[in-house]
């Protein structure tokens, strides 16, 4: 494609035109949903962000205001980005939450790993009715899963009956309501979005390059840390992502399985809207939660960058 | 056309140690057979190879070529008979210790590695000392040409120096035997033949025992020094080229190495001078002079190349005893050598081949025309199978 284009250029096709046209309508459609469905969205976030909290419905004041019928007054209010500062509560529910997507992406990572690389060992067509093992949960709502969870984990749950019938406690461990709930519910809710993309890449992945470095000397744990790890990392990121970036702004999993004792910003945020009607406050701590989890996302796309630049040379 | 160049082998004029009844093989395959899912890829194969040969497997696609070589590289473990290498039964050895290295057909280069990297890559698997590591690899580039080129990564590099990185980071290791999986079938045939001859090259230079696999049977008869003749999981024939051209063992390899003319017929006679055949395509009986085991009334193949079949338009006053006559119904002409396709009484159609010694004499045999042709019985293979 990109010769095509170089070589219309160099000619100078007639055509050049309705090609150029062509190609702005094709990436004109998702562009129009990324601006129906994301920006517009984010800029009313933004907006709300950006006003007073005031009763009454909406619960802020507008951004612009008529002043006596004659002048048009801007209004633009950054106190609410100050909650920062007023309570340690919101830079305590921010850690936490990176903390808890952090250890779970990693708890993802080293199960689905060797999950996903046993199933490309595994022959057609076992290896796709395993694929679709990893997604059946879909099937099923993602609240009812999570309510799920909590069948197992309270008091009286399967867990702690089958520990007591076994004998290994006598009084049930009060595993519902704690960090490690929380941990739970998220490493089974995402660990899917871990597993394809590891797999997709382990998948598409040479085998005579794993071959070729037994043949140089190397045994299997070394074909794995040498040629295996370091090329799948592009699917190691990826699924990273999938799982760290929902994860961190997770509400129901902590509201439900986490109870009060756990802290997390979704959680924080829910409060924010929906208990103190504080939207401006709620909306500038959902508006600082996006530019964080911005961050590694743009890391990764620089890292994408770079890696399909090295591939296109 | 073919002409099966005799080699020059390493340090002697005429390398064949095959011959030396008191040398041994350095690399044995002894009964080998491997099925995959019940479907039989390589059977009951048996492999004498010795140091120093440049041996090729030949054959057709899917004729388990590349299963035999993984074999001995030990990528696939043989549900029958075992390998030696110099001695040693590798029944068991998994791969990253047999003394063998392997340049894939797709080359492996690993992409996160630069050219100086990938071909370091098995030195510093045998924790071999910076100093000495330094100097191997860049003696190896050195002798593949690939100095400038070392810091690139695999993906900046063009498919003929993409192999000689792969051979580069083999050969690093002196192994005792390389293995080589068709490696030169990516490249374009100029660069092609010019590999060869650089492949033949470092092999004498640096004395390693090869095994090449291949389907092209120019690449095999040029660089050669001994042939296996795969087919169907079996090794037909081992021989060197002129073996192999000149008295091929079964019809299949008669047919399959240059071009062939076959016919059937029964033994009448048989002795140490050769035999005498009744072939139904001719109507005189045929004589071989190079016939190997049978009885009188067994039903043979007789095989004569059409570079050893002379051709005239008048009856041929030479000692060629076998003789018949039949009418010229195609020309081949290329450039060296014309072939003609005679139709004898019989309908059977022969080839007839003839160097064009004089630039601008018009073909004195053309279409149509009536023509003698004959050969020598020292010329002719009586083949059993
Ligand atoms: N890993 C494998 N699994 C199943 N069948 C295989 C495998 N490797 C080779 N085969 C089969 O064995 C036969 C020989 O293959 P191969 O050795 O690759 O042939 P060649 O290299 O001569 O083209 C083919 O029919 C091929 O399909
Ligand atoms: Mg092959």
């Amino acid at each position: 494609m990109k010769t095509n284009g170089l070589v219309a250029r160099i000619q100078g096709k007639p055509d050049r035109w309705k090609e150029r046209w062509g190609q702005r309508l094709v990436a004109a459609v998702p562009m129009g949903w990324l601006l129906v469905f994301f920006l517009a969205p984010f800029l009313f976030v933004l907006k709300i962000a950006f006003s007073e909290s005031r009763l009454g419905i909406p619960p802020y004041q507008p951004l612009l205001e008529w002043v006596d019928g004659a002048v048009l007054q801007l209004q633009f209010n950054l106190a609410n980005f100050g909650f920062f500062l007023e309570d340690p509560l919101y830079a305590a529910a921010y850690l936490s939450s990176l903390k808890m997507a952090a250890v779970s992406t990693l708890i993802c990572l080293m199960i689905g790993y060797p999950m996903a690389y046993s199933i490309t060992k595994v022959r057609q067509p076992w290896r796709n009715v395993l694929l679709m093992l990893v997604i059946l949960p879909f099937w099923t709502s993602f609240l009812i899963r999570v309510y799920a969870w909590i069948g197992i984990l309270k008091n009286e749950g399967l867990l702690n009956n089958f520990l007591m019938w076994v004998g290994v406690i006598d009084q049930p461990l009060p595993l519902l309501h704690s960090p490690f709930a929380v941990y739970v519910g998220i490493v089974y809710s995402y660990l899917p979005f871990m597993i394809l993309p590891l797999y997709a890449t382990l998948e598409r992945m040479d085998l005579t390059l794993r071959e070729a470095a037994q043949d140089l000397g190397c045994r299997p744990w070394e074909v794995m840390l040498k040629i295996t790890l370091p090329l799948s990392l592009p699917g190691i990121i990826a699924g990273s992502m999938l799982v760290f970036i929902p994860a961190a702004g997770e509400f129901v999993i902590p509201d439900l399985l986490g109870g009060s004792n756990v802290l997390m910003i979704g959680k924080v945020l829910w409060n924010e809207f929906f208990l103190n009607r504080d939207w401006p406050l709620a909306s500038a701590v959902a508006v600082v939660m996006l530019v964080l989890l911005l961050v590694p996302f743009m890391l990764f796309q620089h890292y994408q960058a770079r890696q399909d630049e090295a591939e296109a040379r | 056309m073919l002409r099966p160049a005799e080699r020059n082998a390493p340090s002697s004029p005429r390398f064949e140690p095959w011959t030396q009844p008191g040398n041994t093989p350095f690399i044995r395959v002894q009964g080998v057979s491997k099925a995959f899912g019940g479907e039989p890829a390589v059977t009951g194969a048996n492999l004498d190879i010795y140091k120093g040969e440049l041996f090729s497997l030949l054959g057709g696609s899917g004729c388990g070529k590349t299963t035999l070589l993984r074999l001995i590289a030990g990528f696939e473990v043989p549900d029958d008979g075992r390998i030696l290498i110099d001695g040693i039964d590798m029944t068991g050895v998994p791969p990253y210790e047999r003394p063998v290295n392997m340049v894939f057909q797709s080359y492996a280069l690993f992409p996160h590695m630069s050219v100086e990297r990938n071909i370091a890559f098995g030195l510093r698997q045998e924790r071999m000392p910076r100093k000495e590591m330094n100097e191997r690899v860049s003696q190896a580039l050195d002798l593949l040409r690939l100095t400038p080129l070392s810091s690139r990564r695999p993906d900046q590099l063009s498919g003929g120096q993409r192999q000689r990185v792969a051979l580069a980071r083999a050969l690093v290791k002196h192994p005792k035997v390389l293995l080589l999986d068709e490696p030169l079938a990516a490249l374009d045939k100029k660069l092609r033949e010019n590999t060869q001859f650089e492949l033949v090259n470092i092999q004498e230079r640096v004395g390693i025992t090869f095994i090449l696999v291949t389907h092209d049977q120019e690449e095999a008869m040029t660089m050669s020094t001994r042939i296996g003749i795969m087919n169907e999981g079996y090794i037909e024939q081992v021989g060197t080229p002129r073996e192999i051209y000149e008295f091929p063992g079964t019809r299949f390899v008669a047919d399959f190495i240059g071009a062939a003319n076959m016919f059937g017929g029964v033994i009448l006679r048989l002795d140490e001078q050769g035999a005498a055949i009744q072939a139904p395509d001719i109507e005189t009986e045929v004589e071989v002079a190079h016939a190997g085991a049978g009885v009188a009334g067994m039903p043979v193949t007789v095989m004569v190349r059409p570079e050893k079949v002379r051709i005239s338009k008048t009856a041929p006053k030479n000692q060629d005893t076998n003789r018949t006559e039949g009418t010229v119904v195609e020309i081949g002409y290329l450039g060296d050598m014309s072939i003609f396709h005679v139709r004898l009484d019989s309908g059977k159609v022969m080839q007839a081949s003839q160097l064009n010694l004089h630039q601008d004499a018009e073909q004195k045999i053309t279409w149509e025309d009536r023509v003698h042709l004959s050969w020598h019985p020292s010329n002719a293979v009586m083949l059993t199978l």
